[in-house]
């Protein structure tokens, strides 16, 4: 038999992986927050804006299904942090939703915005969508003000619905952490895909000049999680209490995500290890898996081991678990079959991705009839 | 706290879904629609070779990709609104209503965006049957989108295939099938699709017409009209035929929907269909409502007792059965509703209260109670109505409902014609030298769009007071967030969406004055 605690792992571990492909994918944004400082005139634009617009509806499709497999699965975080946390996660959809034209309507005659506009909202999403979603993450160590009544209706005790998460330092340093990260594998994208040699050697140069507060960052948080104290909750009556060392605990005693913790971030100073000093292209893949198995072991620390994933700070009782904030076991195992689905789409999603990668962008195609951004 | 709901919240909530939906809903259908028309196109093109076709593929597809984004902006908000604005709700059916978003995305979404590229970039990387495919799946793609949406509002006006859990004060899910198959999901998803291809049709059409009046791309022009005349006449037929079975449906399902979209205050046997009227306010008032009465109408005798019951003598419920009650139909006053969903409501709180202080025969009890058929059907089926104030704050905006379904009817038949219209001449030959019809084609290309947003009228304020039918209402579902933020939202999304369409009009038209390239 298939027990409720095993399917709430099941989906931890499902939406675990949706975040940190999302994470990943995020490269599109981390370009697009370089789209004034990176290229030195027009064409060298036009071809990073295309390299990456090529992508940019994977980020968004994860994106959204991201948030429809955890409403699916925790549908109480759902409905706390979105209708608590209400500023930052509509600056979020704000964000994506001007990029999601931006690509489109850039460099269409009579857009009556003007391409300068369009270009700015790439910009926009670029910076803030990873920034935002990296604080929004954070929240998930960090904790958030709320609490639940008896029908587990949310009340946000600020005045700043979730704004507030911006004063925590540590919620600032992921956020920054996740933006550097999505700006380096933006770089080792555009490296791995243009062929156009000014642009790849600027992009070597940036390549440096974003690993290092990217270290400065993610060390930063790393340290302070692992120092910090946590929340905990009774694996028999489910109470939370607050436990000293708790992230460092759980990665002791789940040594498997530590290994994958340790493996992310092996893989991704390996890819611009590489990309920099090396000269190679293929540095995006090092990185890529790397950032997925990083992020992958820190929402597993998150919500694993008898850990609160969405702690209150204001409330500790009201501190949500994958125990407390699930579905019911029948929606679980209903969605546990939905989700064997997910191979073949990864699968078509490679197969169609290599197709069109297949031949590197230059400077020709820009040119060509080929419909561009 | 969360009892002293602050309407103003619900309203400015409500305010900021609709307007994304109402947005949102004129973006998809072109996309659900065009996709199937490329795709049809494309094949044309692959089959017989001919580059001409391929020609007018890729105008309509520069067309689609200008509509494409747009439709998926809006679509993430609508999304998250969910749980940013009706974060009650969303506890509370998260059980049934997440796992369609989540097979939504897992299954369809990738298609769509996976396969759009391929669509786009493709043309000179992948083979011709693998582009050919591509366009194919994009268009399944985007209907399987729709699919699982449908669904889980299709639940909404009709909940099935569920169970209350006291536990955790929510619906749980235990048939799945029961949530896929509902009745009103399988209308409204044949309804929605073909009213989409409908719509692109008339698009195509209305477009196709322009170049004939201007006397420019006539060869592209006529084949465009060929598909978009064959596909939009079969798609307007599916769209009456659909209709009329989701009315059926609603008669069934959301009685109270079903007469206040055809005014219909009592009941009657022998009830008449009315396919033309004209409503004007009485002195009578029920809540905050005028009586409204027909100041002109067109009937058909008996139709509606005929279409609902199947025969004339059948009797139709009109609103007042739902208030007062009908002893012989054994519908219960609201009034009696409202006092038995206040009964469940203590029997839940008192089971809450007996958790809190652990009191296990207590616990036991009540959950014997929960279990009970009596209980379940007697009294926790209206649950909702213990948020109802008076009987008749069950009844929506009767001016609305009546209009919008009864404008929406009259368009259905109009796209008929139009239809067959062109296609006539089409095959006579004389398409080009009839320049009323032309511009009588050009100038309805909004109306599928009228009629669509009606459609959405109807259903969502047709069951008003009800977010989820019976069962809670919206001022219950509502987000607890200060009402300056949502008013800020509204006109920030207001802004946003308003300068996105102009924009997105903008860059069509131009595209359509330049025409395909050669
Ligand atoms: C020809 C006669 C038509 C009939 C009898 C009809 C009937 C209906 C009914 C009863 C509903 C409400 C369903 C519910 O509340 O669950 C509805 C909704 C809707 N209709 Fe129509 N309709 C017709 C034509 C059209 C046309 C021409 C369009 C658009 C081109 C359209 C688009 C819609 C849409 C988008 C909805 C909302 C989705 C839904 O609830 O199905 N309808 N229609």
């Amino acid at each position: 038999m298939i027990s409720l605690s095993f399917l709430q792992h099941y989906w931890w571990i499902i939406v675990s992986i949706l975040a940190s492909l999302l994470v990943f994918l995020m490269f599109v944004q981390g370009g697009q927050s370089m789209i004034y400082s990176l290229p030195q005139n027009d064409t060298q634009k036009t071809m990073i804006v295309n390299t990456l617009g090529r992508k940019w509806e994977f980020t968004f499709t994860t994106l959204v299904t991201f948030g429809g497999a955890f409403f699916a699965s925790f549908p109480l975080f759902y409905a706390t942090s979105f209708g608590g946390a209400y500023w930052v996660w509509i600056a979020i959809l704000f964000s994506f939703t001007i990029q999601a034209i931006a690509y489109e309507f850039r460099s269409k005659p009579d857009n009556v915005l003007g391409q300068k506009t369009f270009d700015l909202f790439l910009f926009l999403n670029g910076s803030l969508g990873p920034f935002l979603i990296g604080v929004a993450v954070a929240t998930f160590f960090t904790g958030a003000m709320f609490t639940l009544n008896q029908m587990n209706q949310v009340h946000w005790a600020t005045h700043w619905y979730g704004l507030e998460a911006l004063l925590n330092v540590r919620n600032l340093a992921l956020g920054f952490a996740v933006l550097f990260l999505s700006r380096i594998n933006g770089l080792l994208y555009i490296i791995n895909t243009l062929d156009n040699e000014a642009i790849i050697r600027r992009s070597g140069k940036a390549l440096i000049s974003n690993s290092v507060p990217f270290l400065i960052f993610f060390l930063f948080f790393v340290i302070s999680l692992l120092i910090s104290k946590g929340f905990s909750s009774d694996p028999l009556t489910g109470t939370i209490t607050i436990e000293k060392f708790k992230y460092l605990h759980n990665l002791i005693q789940m040594p498997m995500v530590l290994i994958l913790f340790l493996a992310g971030v092996v893989g991704v100073l390996f890819g611009i290890g590489i990309t920099a000093f090396r000269r190679s292209f293929s540095g995006i893949w090092f990185s890529g898996v790397g950032t997925v198995l990083a992020v992958l072991s820190l929402f597993l620390i998150a919500g694993f081991n008898g850990t609160s994933f969405y702690p209150s700070l204001f409330d500790l009782k009201s501190s949500l678990t994958i125990r407390n904030a699930s579905s019911s076991l029948f929606t679980l195992k209903t969605m546990m079959y939905v989700s064997f689905i997910i191979p073949i789409v990864i699968a078509y999603i490679w197969y169609a991705w290599k197709s069109i990668n297949n031949n590197k962008i230059t400077e020709a195609e820009m040119n060509s009839e080929e419909l561009k951004y | 706290m969360i009892d002293n709901i602050d309407l103003s919240l619900v309203d400015w909530s409500r305010a900021q879904f609709a307007l994304t939906a109402v947005y949102h809903w004129l973006f998809v259908p072109l996309t659900l629609g065009l996709s199937f028309i490329l795709a049809i196109m494309e094949t044309i093109y692959v089959k017989t070779g001919k580059e001409e076709w391929r020609r007018i593929t890729r105008f309509w597809m520069t067309l689609f990709g200008i509509n494409f984004a747009i439709g998926i902006a809006t679509g993430i908000i609508l999304e998250f609104e969910f749980g940013t604005n009706w974060s009650n709700y969303s506890w509370f059916v998260g059980d049934i209503f997440g796992a369609p978003l989540a097979v939504e995305g897992i299954l369809a979404f990738f298609l769509e965006s996976t396969f759009v590229a391929v669509m786009f970039f493709g043309w000179n990387k992948v083979n011709k049957k693998f582009h050919l495919v591509s366009t194919w799946l994009v268009a399944i793609g985007a209907s399987l989108s729709a699919l699982w949406i449908l669904v889980a509002n299709a639940w909404m006006q009709h909940p099935v295939g569920m169970i209350f859990n006291p536990e955790t004060a929510r619906n749980e899910m235990v048939n799945f099938w029961a949530v896929l198959f509902n009745q009103i999901a399988v209308d409204k998803f044949l309804h929605t699709i073909s009213s989409g291809f409908l719509l692109a049709s008339m698009f195509v059409l209305g477009i196709s017409a322009w170049y004939l009046i201007r006397k420019r791309e006539e060869q592209m022009a006529k084949k465009s009209i060929l598909i978009a005349g064959v596909f939009g006449l079969l798609s307007s037929l599916m769209v009456a035929y659909t209709g009329d079975e989701s009315a059926r449906t609603v008669s069934k399902v959301q009685p109270v929907k079903f007469a206040s979209m055809e005014a219909l205050y009592e009941g009657k046997n022998n009830a008449g269909l009315i396919a033309f009227g004209v409503l004007k306010n009485t002195d009578i008032k029920i809540g905050n409502q005028n009586v409204k009465k027909f100041a002109l109408k067109i009937q058909i005798p008996g139709l509606l007792s005929v279409l609902t019951g199947g025969d004339r003598d059948s009797y139709v419920q009109g609103l007042s059965d739902h208030i007062s009650g009908n002893e012989k139909l054994e519908i219960v006053p609201t009034g009696e509703k409202m006092l038995r969903g206040k009964y469940a409501m203590t029997v839940l709180e008192s089971y809450k209260k007996a958790r809190v202080i652990n009191d296990t025969a207590l616990i036991a009890s009540i959950k014997k109670v929960f279990k009970d058929n009596e209980f379940q059907n007697g009294y926790f089926k209206y649950f909702g109505y213990a948020s109802i104030d008076k009987p008749e704050d069950v009844i929506p905006n009767v001016t609305v409902s009546f209009y919008s379904f009864h404008l929406m009817v009259v368009l259905g038949f109009l796209f008929i014609l139009i239809f067959s219209v062109a296609l006539y001449l089409l095959f006579k030959g004389t398409i080009s030298d009839n320049k009323w019809f032309l511009w009588i084609a050009l100038l309805s290309i909004p109306l599928p769009y009228i009629a669509g947003e009606l459609g959405w009228l109807l259903t969502e304020i047709g069951r008003q007071p009800w977010i989820i039918q019976d069962m809670m209402t919206v001022s219950k579902a509502v987000s607890q967030i200060s009402t300056g933020s949502v008013i800020t939202t509204f006109i920030l999304f207001a802004v946003l969406f308003t300068t996105l369409l102009i924009s997105e009009v903008s860059i069509m038209v131009k595209q359509i004055k330049t025409g395909p390239k050669h």
